[in-house]
């Protein structure tokens, strides 16, 4: 029977993160067929090209800001500083807040320089991609919100459990955080 | 084998098998036992199974009995159809002089779009694939359930709002969407273009959606499952062929489905924004829309993109089970279970590659088009590689002629007869007399639509024992499987000759074409034969029900001498499916006929030098 010890199961990886990761292949496709169709319909002419908002340059660097302090807050609750892991994460939280807010800053800038939604098609997309993806933060948001409600309703310990929970919402997080950074480089670029 | 109790274990699980401790928690039989958690807000597997089977069972019945009324119209538009009046309502338009009842055009459009929504998404995805995979992959496999328990619930009531809105449109005093199911724009981005692009698209497009999010559940949930689930032993390479189909067709879903929301959002934007995506400055009553320079042809791309793996999205579940079925009822290993496997892989590759076929003569540059016929007519080569491992399985076998193994001979001829018009299909000249004709109908019914439905059959005829630890009737069994091959044949083989004959598809009628009046015979003959084969699939739903509740009992465990795990369970398998210990698995799972024995399931260990991978 030892040959059946060279057999082990390979869940080495959590099946929930990895369920996550196949959601995040299936995001980025969503948004890849959103740039694809961005790319194809520029070809055919009939562009309007403007400059994006300056309120999109101060929101890229506020979610790279709050990726960084949940990962603060992430680390923090791995090596047991209680303070400091709730501190970070309500950070964290805000920043994303504050990213929404100066996203709809920069809609506004834009709409007042006269891109609306039902105009060129190019300024039709920029609020569709920016929009699809402003959902897609609100999505995070609300699973930090349930990070939180664990992080000060629940006693502070570091089980396994917890840690792959924290990892989750981290790995999503992250995850909206790289995409913006795509999509702001792709309007910036493909204007 | 010996007859054994339901809860019995096996001896060789239980002296060998692998212990994760699931039963310490002493949720076993009393799991979700009230009759709402039970069969209702189930989260165990094998009852969201038996939930999509019915749920798409409904929708099968639904979307073919709209088939049989466009029929009707097409076959005998002479005909008074005022008798349907108390079902279709004012759909029936009764000419008060005469009391001759006709179909009205309009219907007849929501009635072609709506059956081909609820065969393509409700019937043979969700009927399909949902219901296998969460039978067999946690079975197959060797788990206790899928990934998130949770989650696969989602999925089936994701499904189940889907076909809620999708039945209220039905209903609406403007009719369901009408505009084709690919739902092209402008018909499905005006609202004003049809009398069902309206409410009708808005709810189809609300349903879809809903629909997608149950797909896009389901799938990740597979996906994970087969990849971190399995039980000990079981390795990739011994994975029951329906598994690997299940696999990659999950793949296929999460990859596609999300580009078609995509086009979605904007088709919606378009309908309710104002945006001018899909919709240009076009002429509507002698007016200029405005909108500026959106391109339809944008939105074929994206639906393609989705529209193209969606058919393998429904084929490779029924090849993976065909595989499986008939392995068995040949009692011999599947023929060339390796070229198996990456033929599946390639045809999903390819799938991803090749949906401008669709669109060839929509105005796609022809010199791109020759890039999608060579990689089209490269997917004949897995193709074939499949049909031929199936004929080399059969050849030789001590072959069962029983009802599953039935439909799944008649699903690989089947496949064969449809795959080679699609030859003729994918290649882009010939498509320039052959597009939407009835030939294009006949192709992909004949190999998604009828070709599909055999692999369920095969599918549900073999695993019902597990489902319902009872039998369906054998002769019945045999009345529809010839009812239903001879009927398709007989419906969608002269199809192949209207379309060659120029006959287009989707027309009302074709009283003012000279040229297609003397196919009026051809059409009767389709159409009684439709109505015949969908009686066929009557005696199938009363062999269902019948059988469920007074069907011959399953007094062993393993009826048909199968190797895969999901006949080491008991017979009527409990929540965790195995009432110990998991099985391990020390074999790949095609050993029939092997040293003598008759067949060796994958849990029983090597024997000395026997190797137990392929």
């Amino acid at each position: 029977m030892e040959a059946v010890q060279t057999y082990n199961r390979r869940n080495r990886i959590n099946a929930q993160k990895f369920a996550l990761w196949a959601a995040m292949a299936s995001i980025m496709m969503m948004f890849g067929a959103f740039t694809s169709a961005y790319i194809v319909k520029q070809a055919s002419g009939n562009w309007l090209e403007f400059s994006l908002p300056q309120a999109f340059y101060f929101s890229t660097g506020v979610i790279l800001i709050s990726s960084v302090l949940l990962h603060y807050s992430y680390v923090s609750f791995k090596s047991g500083m209680e303070r400091r892991y709730r501190q970070f994460l309500v950070m964290s939280f805000v920043a994303g807040v504050l990213f929404l807010i100066l996203q709809y800053l920069g809609w506004t800038d834009l709409f007042d320089r006269g891109v609306d939604m039902k105009g060129n098609v190019s300024g039709s997309f920029l609020y569709l991609i920016t929009g699809v993806h402003a959902l897609h933060v609100i999505g995070g948001l609300a699973a930090l919100t349930v990070a939180m409600i664990h992080a000060f309703a629940l006693k502070f310990t570091v089980t396994q459990k917890r840690i792959n929970r924290f990892e989750l919402v981290l790995h999503y997080w992250h995850f909206v955080d790289v995409l913006w950074i795509y999509l702001f480089l792709f309007l910036m670029f493909k204007k | 084998m010996a007859n054994l109790a339901v809860h019995e274990e096996d001896v060789l699980i239980k002296e060998q098998g692998y212990d994760d401790h699931f039963h310490d928690h002493h949720h076993g039989d009393n799991y979700q036992s009230g009759f709402l958690m039970h069969y209702v807000f189930s989260m165990d597997h094998k009852i969201i199974a038996r939930q999509f089977l019915i749920t798409g069972m409904i929708w099968a019945i639904i979307g073919a009995a709209m088939s049989v009324v466009f029929r009707m119209q097409l076959g005998f538009p002479e005909e008074s159809l005022t008798w349907i009046k108390p079902f279709l309502g004012k759909w029936i338009v009764v000419d008060p002089a005469t009391g001759v009842g006709k179909l009205s055009p309009e219907f007849y459009y929501a009635l072609v779009t709506m059956h081909g929504t609820i065969l393509v998404f409700f019937v043979l995805t969700a009927g399909l694939s949902g219901t296998f995979s969460n039978l067999l992959i946690p079975l197959q496999i060797g788990a206790r359930d899928m990934a998130s328990p949770f989650l696969n619930m989602l999925s089936y009531w994701f499904f189940f709002l889907a076909g809620i809105v999708m039945f209220y449109s039905l209903f609406l005093s403007t009719g369901p969407f009408s505009g084709g199911w690919v739902a092209y724009p402008p018909l499905s981005a005006l609202p004003q273009a049809s009398s069902g692009s309206g409410a009708g698209m808005t709810l189809w497009l609300v349903s879809l959606t809903l629909f997608v999010v149950s797909v896009l559940l389901g799938g990740i949930n597979y996906i994970t499952t087969v990849l971190n689930l399995r039980t000990k032993g079981m390795s990739m390479w011994r994975l029951p062929l329906p598994i690997w189909a299940f696999f990659v067709t999950a793949i296929l879903g999460l990859l596609s489905f999300p580009v078609l929301v995509s086009g979605f959002f904007m088709l919606i934007c378009d309908r309710s924004l104002g945006t001018s995506f899909f919709l240009s400055d076009i002429f509507i009553a002698g007016q200029a829309l405005d909108r500026v320079g959106g391109s339809p042809i944008l939105y074929q791309h994206l639906f393609w993109f989705l529209g193209h793996p969606e058919v393998y999205i429904i084929i490779l579940p029924a090849m993976g089970i065909v595989s499986e079925v008939m392995s068995v009822h040949a009692r011999k290993p599947i023929f060339g279970y390796r070229a198996m496997v990456y033929s599946i892989m390639a045809i999903g590759f390819l799938s991803f590659i090749v949906w401008a076929h669709h669109m060839f003569m929509a105005g796609v540059n022809p010199f791109l088009s020759n890039f999608f016929v060579v990689f089209t007519l490269i997917i004949a080569v897995p193709s074939a590689v499949k049909v031929f491992n199936w004929i080399t399985t059969l050849y030789g076998g001590n072959l069962r002629l029983n009802t599953p193994m039935l439909f799944a001979i008649g699903f690989v001829s089947l496949f064969i007869s449809g795959g080679l018009t699609g030859i003729f299909l994918g290649n882009s000249a010939i498509d320039i007399q052959m597009h939407d004709t009835y030939f294009v109908v006949a192709h992909f019914h004949i190999v998604m639509g009828v070709a599909a439905f055999f692999g369920m059959f095969a599918g549900i005829y073999h695993w019902f024992p597990k489902m319902y630890g009872r039998f369906m009737n054998e002769t019945l069994g045999k009345i529809h499987f010839w009812g239903t091959l001879i009927g398709a044949y007989a419906i969608f083989w002269p199809m192949h000759y209207l379309g060659m004959a120029g006959v287009p598809r989707r027309y009302y009628s074709f009283d003012t074409f000279d040229a297609f009046r003397h196919f009026t015979e051809m059409n009767k003959f389709i159409t009684v034969f439709a109505i015949i084969t969908f009686a066929v699939q009557l005696v199938f739903v009363i062999n269902f029900f019948y059988s469920i509740w007074y069907g011959k009992k399953l007094k062993v465990k393993n009826p048909w001498g199968a190797t895969t795990l999901e006949w080491t369970t008991g017979i009527e398998p409990i929540h965790g499916n195995w009432p110990g210990k998991l099985p391990v698995v020390h074999r790949w799972a095609y050993d029939y006929n092997k040293d003598e024995r008759e067949f060796v399931p994958q849990h029983v260990p090597l024997k000395e030098g026997e190797i137990g991978d392929h």
